[in-house]
This record gives structure tokens, sequence and C-alpha cells, in this order.
């Protein structure tokens, strides 16, 4: 008796931690489906006309393409080389390894304001004019350590003797890269792309500071934050949004699970 | 200076202050089974990852078949290894796991299937070409990593305790299959383990290591009957030490003194008054109820079916000794705390410096 009381008790908190953080993000799908301009109940019949808007919108789909941009560019970017960092800390003796290991993470320590503006100072003091390129620049910063955590996991999950299996049966280091190394490590790659995407992606302050002229989407919602007309629009679009980050996840877990699997193959073939 | 098909040549490794290989030298002639034996951590896998390539000599040199390959990088070295793990890629089947090394050598399509195909037969794996590891036993996954490595026909094949992860039963097994292998394709091989037994069952010659160095180089018969050093008669086997002091001379041999174990007489050209180390293995002692050299009283008795296992105190030594009778004939054999005597031939006596 008393051990299933405690465990509605449990479910109870359970559902209400779970409403608490889902309930909120449900109102943008809600209300961009609203037909009226306020942000409240009770609600006004259904409409498509913010999803007309948004579509409408030059500028917002302008940062939209921005910001999917970066983020790609970002993605990119920063997995290639926390692959090569986490490569070189899993398999070779690195002097001072760990320092350098603490010292790629220490921008996700930093506050990003901070990062901004010492960023700003810096690229003014060097004469580089803001632009996307800067953002990236700035997103990869704190971008790569999330890479090098999250592919040096799957490195080093995997038998070492594999790689050297493949060396002593004839191939360069090279060869043996994407013959052993990359495969196994496939899903630790896209896992890192997709993580360092979105965190590129909807990151504000480092691409306020260093943007320029250009809006990232973040920014340009902030900027319509002012106009109390045209934010169901942006509910439409942080909707849309909702749905392809879900998709997202969903793609990322299945591979995810994949590599699990693998992973555990690996372990036996030990 | 011996010229082996695989020479080591007074290799060295160090790794930071610690030396690893001390000094190496071995030849080891072609088509020969040579076992590289010793406790964990006494280099014999750090010499094999040298000959493959995957660690440098510190000092020394390596040759095969007359070419130097000390600094050659593993791809273009004429061996191929089989690893502790066996090291099955689980992202290709058996067929590429067994392929992979022949893809790069670009052999036609017809030729690569027919000599993975012959590996598969060799092994006894035919029909296993589309499994994937994980759908095999150990076993059948050391057959793998076996064929892989030998289908690149080495020069030399290198083995890292490749029977280690097996068990019992299914090591005895692959002893003698892979001791057949051997000889039927003729190849050299270097082959580590930790595993006495097996490296005396498998091996034309052996070399036992410890603590970097190499002790002795000896066929199974010569390392168990002739032992150079303390350390080699201890690791093989079992054995009963005692000290002994040359008393006198009488020609080639002398009469050795050895305190409660009664005075022996050994081959050895020492003065008198040197202190000698002195060994007997278990088998080579009798017991009787009777009469012998040395009495004593059984403090432990094990029956162990083929034979007997016992331990003897001796009056005024320290350690038992250890003694393994055959169960030839039927017999009550001898219960704890009875008296004994022990006996044997001067010629069983090694004589070892300490």
């Amino acid at each position: 008796m008393r051990k299933s009381g405690r465990g509605f008790g449990l479910l109870l908190y359970a559902l209400f931690y779970l409403a608490l953080l889902y309930v909120p993000v449900l109102f943008l799908p809600l209300f961009s489906f609203n037909d009226s301009v306020f942000i409240a109940f009770p609600l006004h019949g259904f409409t498509t006309r913010w999803y007309a808007q948004m579509l409408a919108d030059g500028a917002m789909l302008h940062a939209l393409g921005n910001s999917l941009k970066v983020g790609a560019i970002t993605a990119t970017v920063s997995t290639v080389l926390g692959l090569l960092a986490a490569k070189a800390l899993t398999r070779y003796r690195v002097p001072g390894g760990d320092a350098l290991l603490g010292f790629t993470s220490l921008p996700l320590f930093i506050p990003d304001i901070v990062l901004g503006i010492s960023l700003l100072i810096l690229l003014n003091l060097a004469g580089i004019p803001m632009s996307l390129l800067t953002v990236v620049a700035g997103h990869c910063l704190i971008c790569v350590p999330f890479a090098i955590t999250v592919l040096m996991s799957r490195l080093d999950g995997f038998d070492k003797s594999l790689e050297e299996a493949s060396l002593d049966l004839g191939e360069t280091g090279w060869m043996t890269f994407w013959r052993v190394t990359f495969p196994l490590a496939l899903p630790g790659i896209v896992s890192s792309l997709l993580l360092t995407f979105i965190v590129s992606f909807d990151e504000f302050l480092i691409a306020y500071f260093l943007a320029g002229s250009e809006a990232t989407l973040p920014i340009y919602i902030w900027g319509q934050l002012r106009f109390p007309y045209k934010l169901p629009a942006v509910l439409a679009l942080g909707a849309l949004i909702l749905l392809a980050s879900a998709a997202l996840v969903v793609i990322a877990e299945w591979v995810r699970n994949i590599g699990v699997k693998d992973g555990k193959r690996a372990v036996v073939g030990a | 200076m011996n010229e082996g098909y695989l020479r080591i040549a007074h290799v060295s490794k160090r790794f930071g202050g610690v030396t690893a290989v001390d000094d190496a030298d071995l030849a080891i002639a072609r088509g020969e089974f040579f076992s590289l034996l010793g406790p964990s951590g006494c280099g014999k896998t750090t010499l094999l990852r040298m000959i493959a390539g995957f660690e440098y000599p510190s000092e020394g040199d390596i040759f095969v078949d007359g070419a130097q390959i000390t600094d050659l990088p593993p791809h273009l070295r004429p061996s191929n290894m089989v690893f502790q793990s066996y090291a099955i890629f689980p992202h290709l089947n058996v067929f590429d796991n067994i392929a992979y090394g022949l893809r790069k050598a670009k052999l036609k399509r017809s030729e690569l299937r027919k000599r993975v195909e012959e590996s598969l037969a060799m092994i006894k794996l035919e029909g296993f070409g589309t499994r994937r590891a994980d759908q095999l036993s150990g076993g059948q996954r050391q057959r793998v990593a076996l064929a892989r490595a030998l289908v690149m026909r080495p020069k030399v094949l290198l083995l890292d305790e490749p029977l280690g992860a097996l068990d019992k039963r299914l090591r005895e097994a692959m002893q003698i299959e892979l001791r057949q292998l051997q000889k039927s394709v003729g190849i050299t091989f270097v082959f580590v383990t930790h595993d006495q037994e097996e490296a005396l069952a498998m091996s034309d010659r052996i070399a036992v290591m410890s603590g970097g160095k190499i002790l002795q180089v000896a066929a199974a018969r010569e390392l168990y009957e002739a032992p150079n050093c303390r350390e080699v008669a201890d690791f093989i086997g079992e054995i009963n030490f005692f000290d002994g002091i040359v008393k006198e001379r009488e020609g080639e041999s002398a009469i050795a003194d050895a305190g409660p174990m009664g005075t022996v007489r050994i081959t050895a050209p020492d003065a008198p008054g040197t202190k000698l180390l002195l060994a007997l293995r278990p088998e080579k002692i009798a017991l009787s109820a009777t009469a012998g050299r040395v009495g004593g009283s059984v403090t432990a008795a094990a029956y162990l079916g083929e034979r007997s296992h016992y331990n003897i105190a001796v009056p005024s030594r320290d350690a038992p000794i250890s003694i393994a009778v055959q169960n030839a004939a039927v017999s009550a054999g001898h219960a704890t705390g009875e008296a004994v005597h022990l006996d044997w031939s001067d010629d069983a006596v090694l004589v070892l410096r300490a």
C-alpha cells in the first residue's frame, strides 16, 4: 500500500515536471493558429494567416537563412576540428593533453556576454569587419568543446587495435581513418553535427555582438518584440522550428541507438 | 653474428624513464614457431609491437629476410598480426574483414574472391562470409583474425596472446590446430603468451622474458630440464630450491654440502667454498616409507588423478619440499603427518647461480 502510494506521488511529480517543461512550448503552435494579434485567452478561432504573413516577410526569411547558413558552417567546422582534437587526445600520448582539453572547454564556462564583448573588442582592434563570418568564428569557439566531448566519448568507446589492425593490413594512416575510424565514429559525428548546429542556431548574445548589419533569427526575433502586430508571425515561425527540432531530435536519437548497438558490437568484439 | 630470418639486434625500448625492453637480441629461423613467454609487464608485447611497427626501438635494429625494417611504418612491413582482442572490424562482415588488406593490394575481383574463399576453407568457416562479427563465437572470431592476417601471406605472423580469451577446452584444441596450421603454411610465427604450458606445447623455441630482459632462449625440454637461472626455473613449472656449498672436488665433479638436504654430487667447475643454488623438480624426487637420503613428514597431500602432490617438511629447512608422484600403481598413497623418506638421483639436481 505504502509503496504504491509513493509511486503515485512520484508519478504526479513527473507529470507536473513534464507539463512545466512542455506546456509553455505548446502555446507556440496554439497561438500561431489563433485569429487575434493578442497573445491571450480566450482563443478567437482558427487561422493560417500568420503563416502566410511569415512567408511574406522577406526580412524574417533572410534572418532564418542567415541562421541556417551560420549553423551549418559552424556545425561542419567545429565537428571537423573536434574530430581532429578527439582523435589526437584519445589515440596519442599528447603532452599536456588534459590541460589542452581544459583550455578548449573554457569557453563553456565564460559567460557568453563576456565572450561576445571580448571578441568584439579583439575583432575591432584587428580591423576585421563584423559579418556572418565573425558570428561563425564566435560560434565555433563555443561549439568545439561540445564536438570534442561527443566525439571523444565515441572514439574512446571502440577498440584502439581496430585502427592498428588496419595499419597492419597495409593501409596508410589516412585510409585507415576513412575505412575504419570514420565509419565507426559516424554516429558520434552525426550527433556532434546536430548538437553544434542547434547550439549555433539559437545562440543570441555572441551573434548580437558580432553580426554587424546582418541579423540571425534570434536577433531578428528580439528586434520584432517591439512590434506587437508582428508577434503572431514569429510564433508561426517558432512553431515550425519546434517541429523541425523535434524531427532532428528523433533522427539524432535514432542514429545514437544505431551507434550504441555498434558500440556494443565493438566491445563484444574486444 | 647469428643470421636469423627475423633478426632482433640489441633492441631496447624506453618509455620515459622505464625500460620496457632491455637489449633484446634474437635470431629466429625461417618457418620457426617462436614464443615470447613471460609474466605480464615483462616486455614481450612491447617487443612484438616493435616487430609490427606500432612502437619504434629506442636502440637496436630489426631485420626481416635480410632487410632492415627498424623505422618502417606498420603498413609497409612484411608482417601481419593477430591481436589479443582479435580486432575484427565490427562494421564489416567476415568476408570483408578477411579481404580488408587484399583490397589495398588491388587484386582482380575473381582472384580476391578466390583467396578469401580459400582462407575461409582453411579456418573451416566456409559459408560464414556474410556473418557479422557479433554473430561469431570467440573461437570463430579468433579464426577470422588468423585468416585475415594469413591471407596477406606475411613473412612473419605475430600473435599477441591469441588464445587468452578462449575457455580451456577450446584453447587446447586451438593450440593443436594452430600448430598444425603453422607447419602446413610454413610461415614464421612469433607467439606472445604468459601461459607456460601453451608455450611449451606449441613452440620450436621459447624466449623467457622478465623485467624487459630475455633470460633464456631454448626449446621446451631444455628450458625445463636445464634452466639457466633461478627466474626461469621458477617460472617454468614447479621447483624446490636449496642452497649448497662446494666441499671438495673429484675431477669433473664436486661434492656439495646442501645442509638439511644432505650432500650432493654435482658436475660443476667451481672451487671448494663456492656457494651454489641447487634445485630439484617435484617429479624427480621419489617418496618412500622405508628408506631415502633425507627423512621428513607429510604436511599436505593432494590427490590429482593421474598424480598426487605432497608437501614434505624436512627438519631444519624452512620451505616444505614439493613432490609429485605419478599414480602408476593403485595404492593408498601417503597421509598427512606420515613419516617418509625422500630420494633422488644426483643427475636430477640442477645447479644454478643465484
